[in-house]
């Protein structure tokens, strides 16, 4: 009967006016003096999860969001003539966050730093055109994301934004097959992302500066990248290759043929760390992909690789040989340093390689040989002064050995052959001893 | 006579009627040394002097580049062990000769106090021996910090820290020794000042005093040996023994240049006091076996922290030993005195066992 009441006072309307957090956070308000006394079940829950809600640390209680007046008891309380929000329907949420989250002299007193264009973003994106223009209710609105009455800041990791738990958010709906089956859109992207280099650095090696979903989608104004900006997406961070990418052949083709950019080589979800092998027509070479060996982009490709290929080894080579020297003692740290100069330039030139022209990786490559050769110089001077070390210290055990064996000499020809060398033993005989011992004299001085 | 070996001999005639040279020379060609089963340990202290001079001698050619400042300590060092024609070798001995010198000299203590050479009438001798010890380990201290490396901060920090649990006048030698509250740039100008001079000031003060009193006493010989019927033997301190002591400190040489040219003294990288501590900062291994103690004391010993009663037991001990002689009353009076072989021997072993057991026990743990 109860439950029956509770629906029919859900039925709610929207109301105005301005929401302000309580005067007294340690005030019960009395919708929650009744909704925990009620039985587990979707009555009571709010009551205990909205405990660790941020909006309940900065001292909003159920009227902030649900209106109704918190000071009466019983049902009158939510009385919709008191502001009581009869419909919280999915299609009200947006409008209902964004009271609060869009007032910029609102949120400035609770948080400062924080964007006030959510609710715009949202209605920018896939999710908030479907909800508004189809009525499609399935879409994700704030709470889908933020579950209501236990949201946490994206920092704290265990609210559903903090980086390690976006993938598993968005994939809540995303990897359902049976709740996307209307969309025609994949559902294998959260298990792709698990796969790729940016999921295993957030994941595995816990970098939270490794994009998740929201880095490329964006996350209130969540879409797919065109076709024609995928560049400017992945440029957040590769910066540089989008540069070299932007000015090249390719940067002016892609878009007019409907190639996405980056993704076009490196795929979208499941991006694998780059190597040099992909450079190339041969095998693991993605060029092959659109290039024969024969064409003017083949050449190219060939040529790249093969200046790639010279710094990287030149690289390797020349940082072995300082740390056999270093192993061996020799202070080489800082042709080491230097050496790092060279790791710059093949990074510059693994970068360069965007420009998809040899000319262009080619200076970079250049200044990165002329560092390793350096550097492979140094290591051999060192090498040289490790032998020089060596042969030193063999001529020197020479001549101690010499110098020792002479003094032994000496030694016999004052005592005589009957001597007993360094180590004196109860045996030993020299043929002249003189007494009394020193001690016994000395003592007599002393006294 | 030639007329070169005329104006060598006028020369030297000046020169002694100035210093009375001559007369010293004939003092030490009448200087003899017992020859008994012990006589091996004679060199010890001929052997840590000659370190303490090698010490002298690459330590004054390091300050030719070493630049005492937080800011260019390491980078100094560093541009000694890879540009300074020799500079990896003078460091590389330096370092070396400090671990053989601190070596020898306990091996010398040790043997001094089994044999108890320290016995009347020896107790200034002794007594100067057990404070050239402490010396020759505050320039071991201090000399660890000088490179600025990361190892060197860390223990330095843990080292003076422990200083710092003394009670009532802790926090005064805290201060004093970092020169703040924390290690920075004001106590390694601290160090080095220590290091370079009032250490060496201290040392060659003593040391004058410690060889002055063993030429005046001579060489100690055991008990046992001396109560023996034998006859009492000796050879010419110069040329016999001082040939000998020659022999060893050649191979000394030959052994510090084998060292320093296949394991060279480390550089590590830079101190970085806003670095967090590296796992199992260990400090130098003649300090181990206190700071391996001081691990395994429990945090409170009755109602007394541990560490400082660890400090203080260390202080003690560190009393007891210098007071031997006056303690050791049997010794004195010319009789057996196995009570003080027993502690000599628990010392040696106490030691020993609890260095081993600081470089076995895990790091992390």
């Amino acid at each position: 009967m109860f439950a029956t009441w509770v629906g029919v006072m859900l039925l709610l309307t929207w109301r105005t006016g301005v929401i302000e957090a309580q005067s007294d956070p340690t005030e019960v308000e009395s919708c929650v003096t009744c909704h925990q006394a009620l039985p587990d079940g979707p009555l009571s829950d709010p009551v205990t999860r909205y405990g660790d809600d941020v909006h309940s640390g900065k001292g909003f209680g159920c009227v902030a969001c649900h209106g109704g007046d918190g000071t009466i008891l019983g049902p009158e309380a939510m009385d919709p003539a008191r502001g009581f929000l009869r419909d919280l329907s999915r299609q009200r949420i947006p409008t209902m966050c964004g009271h609060c989250h869009s007032d910029a002299a609102f949120m400035r007193q609770y948080n400062p730093g924080l964007r006030v264009d959510q609710e715009v973003e949202y209605q920018s994106s896939v999710h908030g055109q479907r909800l508004v223009q189809e009525s499609d209710s399935l879409v994700a609105t704030c709470v889908s994301c933020h579950p209501a009455h236990g949201i946490r800041p994206p920092s704290d990791p265990l609210s559903s934004v903090h980086p390690l738990n976006v993938a598993k958010t968005c994939s809540a709906c995303h990897a359902n097959a049976q709740y996307m089956a209307d969309y025609g859109i994949p559902t294998d992207q959260a298990e792709k992302y698990g796969r790729s280099v940016h999921g295993e650095a957030l994941t595995v090696a816990r970098d939270l500066g490794a994009p998740t979903c929201n880095d490329c989608h964006g996350n209130h104004g969540a879409a797919p990248p065109g076709v024609s900006w995928v560049g400017n997406t992945c440029g957040q961070c590769h910066s540089v290759q989008e540069q070299h990418f932007e000015t090249s052949r390719h940067g002016e083709i892609f878009p007019l043929i409907g190639i996405p950019g980056c993704a076009a080589c490196h795929n979208n979800h499941e991006i694998q760390a780059a190597s040099d092998e992909m450079i190339g027509v041969g095998e693991g070479g993605i060029c092959a992909k659109c290039h024969t060996e024969e064409s003017e982009g083949g050449i190219q490709a060939l040529q790249i690789r093969r200046l790639i290929d010279s710094l990287r080894i030149q690289l390797d080579s020349s940082r072995a040989l300082l740390e056999s020297a270093e192993n061996s003692g020799v202070e080489v740290s800082q042709a080491q340093y230097d050496l790092e100069a060279a790791h710059s330039a093949l990074v510059e030139s693994r970068a360069a390689v965007h420009t998809f022209r040899a000319g262009a990786v080619d200076s970079s490559v250049a200044a990165g040989l002329a560092i390793t050769d350096q550097a492979f110089i140094r290591g051999m001077d060192a090498l040289g002064e490790l032998r020089f070390r060596r042969t030193g210290l063999a001529v020197f055990a020479l001549i101690t050995v010499v110098l020792i064996v002479a003094l032994l000499l000496k030694i016999k020809e004052i005592e005589g052959p009957s001597m007993s060398y360094i180590m004196f033993t109860r045996e030993m005989r020299l043929p002249e001893t003189r007494g009394p011992g020193s001690s016994d004299r000395n003592d007599e001085e002393s006294s | 006579m030639s007329p070169l070996r005329e104006s060598l001999t006028r020369l030297w005639t000046w020169f002694d009627s100035s210093t009375g040279l001559s007369g010293v020379w004939a003092l030490a060609k009448k200087k003899e040394v017992p020859i008994h089963k012990h006589t091996a340990w004679y060199y010890l202290g001929g052997m840590t002097l000659f370190l303490f001079l090698v010490q002298i001698g690459t330590g004054v050619l390091l300050l030719f580049y070493y630049r005492p400042s937080s800011g260019e300590a390491f980078e100094s060092v560093q541009f000694m062990m890879a540009e300074v024609q020799f500079g990896w070798l003078i460091r590389s001995i330096h370092n070396w000769a400090a671990n053989l010198m601190i070596f020898t000299l306990f091996l010398h203590l040790f043997t001094v106090l089994l044999v108890k050479a320290y016995r009347r009438p020896r107790q200034l001798t002794w007594y100067t021996g057990v404070v050239l010890m402490g010396l020759a380990m505050a320039f071991g201290f201090t000399g660890y910090l000088l490179p600025w490396n990361e190892l060197a901060y860390f223990a330095t920090r843990v080292g003076t820290q422990i200083t710092g649990v003394l009670p009532v006048v802790g926090d005064f030698l805290l201060r004093v020794l970092r020169g703040g509250e924390d290690v920075t740039g004001a106590t390694l100008t601290r160090f080095y000042a220590f290091h370079v001079a009032l250490l060496p000031i201290a040392t060659i003060a003593v040391v004058a005093i410690h060889v002055l009193l063993v030429q005046r006493q001579g060489m100690s010989v055991p008990r046992r040996i001396e109560r023996s019927k034998e006859p009492p033997r000796s050879m010419p301190f110069f040329p016999n023994f001082l040939i000998r002591d020659a022999v060893g400190w050649l191979a000394a040489l030959a052994i510090l240049a084998a060292l320093a040219a296949f394991i060279p003294a480390e550089l590590g990288s830079k101190a970085d006091p806003f670095a967090s501590a590296p796992v199992g900062i260990k400090p130098e291994w003649y300090f181990m076996f206190m700071f391996q103690t001081l691990k395994f004391l429990p945090a409170h010993i009755l109602g007394i922290e541990g560490e400082v009663l660890g400090v203080l037991g260390f202080g003690l001990a560190g009393l007891f030993l210098f007071l031997i002689p006056v303690l050791d009353r049997k010794s004195a009076a010319g009789e057996r005195s196995p009570v003080f072989t027993g502690i000599a021997i628990a010392i040696i072993a106490f030691i020993v066992v609890m260095t081993i057991v600081g470089y076995m026990v895990d790091p992390a743990a």
